[in-house]
């Protein structure tokens, strides 16, 4: 199991203020299974993904990424998962004075025993794959929204990640544009047998999911 | 290479954000450019300051020196018995003795008429007092009644000396005195007097009718070659009265540094300015910085994100400091150049771009630079991944 998440509660605030949004989450993703989230606004959709992906510390029931638990996990654990899993935002949050080319690279950079070379030679190839290969050099505000989330799908993707957390990707893009994006993630993702957890409400993309689930009164429900 | 890259990759990406955002990146540079400017003028005053004031012991020819112990600083002595410095004869050591004579006092533009004030040193020019070759050669010419040389680096108030003569027009008043310009010698001025004058005992002695001979500003000591002159100052030191001080060449420099720094104000005056100029640079830098992580605080998160950890940040932001720095060294560097020219040929006060002066300011600039970063990196708390998306 490469996502194992057992009684997972979280709530926000303190005393009489706690406001309980995860109570008892339950959800278990294989490795190369693309799984899609649903779930009305404020049910804690976000919630779950940035606990899942390192970036927000749990602490009851467990979470268990790559066979690393992650409640009451130390920094230094949350930071091993966060590399090891390529996030792709709402937003494309892409760095806005950086070429997309420079962008891909970001990923990259962490790991020091690449070369130059071979990481912008990485990033041109993960670029020409998501179909940007005559955009490399163009800063994102030169971009459209559908070729930014397509940078950022390239960034997420290039560290090779075991895991891909997706938040809403498609959210401000067209129909068009938000389907082609998805498509080229799950061709790309199935290519390297990788994970894939997607929170979307966007019932147009939800035909490439092995699986869908919902978050609902903070339980995940299965979706036929 | 592991610590190359850890420096080498935050720094680039700073680098970039940098120029990505041109107006701003001009405000920090000119922040920086101005507190080095700042900087490099307080400094050149103040080293000129000191350079200028040690002009006339600089040139000092002697192995020891006497003053009064309420002698401040030399343009301001206190007399004592020429008898004392007679009185240091009597050590084997000594080969000979000399006083010398100074006074503040007004010299009359041979121009303008406008009287201003300069110092007369008086001295018996067989002496040899001041080590200038142009006075050494005019000793014969000194010996005559009325006779003086002038400081050619005197203020240009007191007038075209040196054309003057040439036009054949010598004669000019120093104390209501009518005295003779001969000669021409090159020594510097000081923040006490704008202007010198050499001249022989005697003429002094005319000069200021109320000064006596037996009354000294400055006793010259000379040993033979080849005496220890430490242990020599050691037993005049035993032999002299209390009221005076023996100094080595050495000590008197120092003496009338010590002075300069300490008891004028011009000192601290100086050391004020460099650090207000270091201050107003600090902020500036540091509200640049600020608003840079403020700017770029998703964006740091989204590099949190992807597992990226706080050192990366700070070195980020260290980089930063270090590249304004630079960026506003250099042009500060050039601007200074020109204004110590400017300061040289103007005002006539010799400023020089010493190598040390350079390194002294770009280090202040980093360190700076360096505390503005160290302020600005709490700011990067405020990128919690977490709370961002
Ligand atoms: N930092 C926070 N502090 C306090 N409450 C928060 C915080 N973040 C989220 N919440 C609350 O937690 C609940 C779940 O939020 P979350 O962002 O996970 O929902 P979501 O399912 O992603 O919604 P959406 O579909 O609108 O993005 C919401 O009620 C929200 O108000
Ligand atoms: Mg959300």
């Amino acid at each position: 199991m490469v996502i194992e998440v057992h009684n997972l509660n979280y709530s926000f605030g303190s005393g009489a203020l706690t406001q309980p949004v995860l109570k008892g989450v339950n959800i278990t993703i294989q490795k190369g299974e693309i799984v899609l989230m649903t779930g009305p606004s404020g049910s804690g959709k976000t919630t779950l993904l940035t606990i899942i992906g390192g970036l927000r510390q749990a602490s009851n029931g467990s979470v268990l990424i790559l066979g690393q638990q992650l409640v009451n996990s130390t920094d230094r654990d949350k930071v091993k998962i966060r590399q090891q899993t390529g996030y792709i935002f709402q937003q494309h949050n892409l760095l806005k004075s950086l070429s997309a080319l420079q962008n891909v690279c970001m990923t990259l950079e962490m790991q020091y025993d690449l070369t130059e070379k071979e990481r912008q030679n990485r990033a041109e190839r993960i670029l020409t794959a998501v179909g940007l290969g005559d955009r490399l050099h163009h800063l994102p505000e030169a971009l459209s929204g559908g070729q930014r989330q397509r940078v950022s799908i390239a960034r997420a993707l290039v560290g090779q990640p075991k895991i891909i957390l997706a938040d809403e990707p498609t959210a401000s893009l067209d129909r068009q544009s938000g389907h082609d994006a998805v498509e080229i993630l799950k061709q790309l993702a199935k290519e390297s047998n990788t994970t894939i957890l997607l929170v979307t409400h966007d019932y147009r993309i939800l035909d490439i999911a092995d699986r869908v689930v919902e978050l609902e009164d903070g339980v995940v429900k299965a979706v036929q | 290479m592991k610590f190359i890259n850890a420096w080498y990759f935050p720094a680039r990406l700073a680098w970039r954000q940098l120029i990505h955002d041109k107006p701003k990146l001009t405000a920090a540079i000119s922040g920086v450019l101005f507190a080095c400017v700042l900087v490099f003028m307080q400094l050149g005053f103040k080293d000129s300051l000191y350079a200028s004031a040690a002009s006339m012991p600089l040139k000092l020819n002697g192995d020891l020196f006497l003053i009064h112990q309420q002698s401040e600083a030399m343009w301001r002595p206190t007399q004592f018995k020429r008898s004392e410095l007679m009185r240091a004869l009597g050590h084997p050591a000594v080969v000979e003795v000399a006083p010398l004579y100074l006074s503040l006092t007004t010299f009359k533009a041979m121009d303008t008429q406008v009287k201003r004030t300069l110092i007369v040193y008086g001295y018996d020019p067989d002496t040899d007092l001041l080590d200038i070759e142009a006075i050494r050669k005019m000793k014969h010419a000194l010996r005559i009644k009325d006779n003086v040389m002038f400081d050619e680096y005197s203020r240009p108030e007191f007038g075209p000396v040196r054309q003057m003569l040439e036009a054949g027009q010598n004669r000019t008043e120093v104390n209501d005195y009518k005295v003779t310009i001969v000669g021409i010698f090159q020594l510097g001025i000081s923040f006490a007097a704008d202007g010198n004058i050499v001249t022989s005992d005697l003429n002094f002695l005319r000069i200021f009718p109320n000064r006596s001979a037996n009354d000294i500003d400055i006793g010259v000591i000379r040993l033979h070659p080849d005496a220890p002159i430490a242990q020599v100052k050691k037993e005049l030191r035993e032999q002299l009265n209390d009221f005076v001080r023996i100094y080595t060449y050495e000590e008197i420099l120092e003496h009338e540094r010590l002075y300069w720094e300490n008891t004028a104000p011009i000192g601290f005056i100086f050391n004020f300015g460099t650090v207000m100029g270091l201050i107003v640079g600090m902020v500036i830098v540091y509200q640049i910085l600020f608003t840079e992580i403020t700017n770029y605080r998703f964006e740091f998160a989204t590099l949190k994100a992807m597992g990226y950890q706080h050192g990366y940040f700070v070195r980020m932001v260290f980089a930063s400091a270090l590249i304004l720095a630079v960026l506003g060294f250099v042009p500060g560097y050039l601007l200074s150049n020109s204004l110590y020219y400017l300061a040289e040929s103007q005002i006539f006060i010799p400023m020089l771009m010493t190598p040390d002066k350079i390194i002294t300011v770009f280090v202040f600039i980093l360190f700076m630079c360096a505390v503005a970063g160290f302020l600005a990196i709490h700011r990067l708390k405020s990128a919690n991944p977490a709370d961002m998306f």
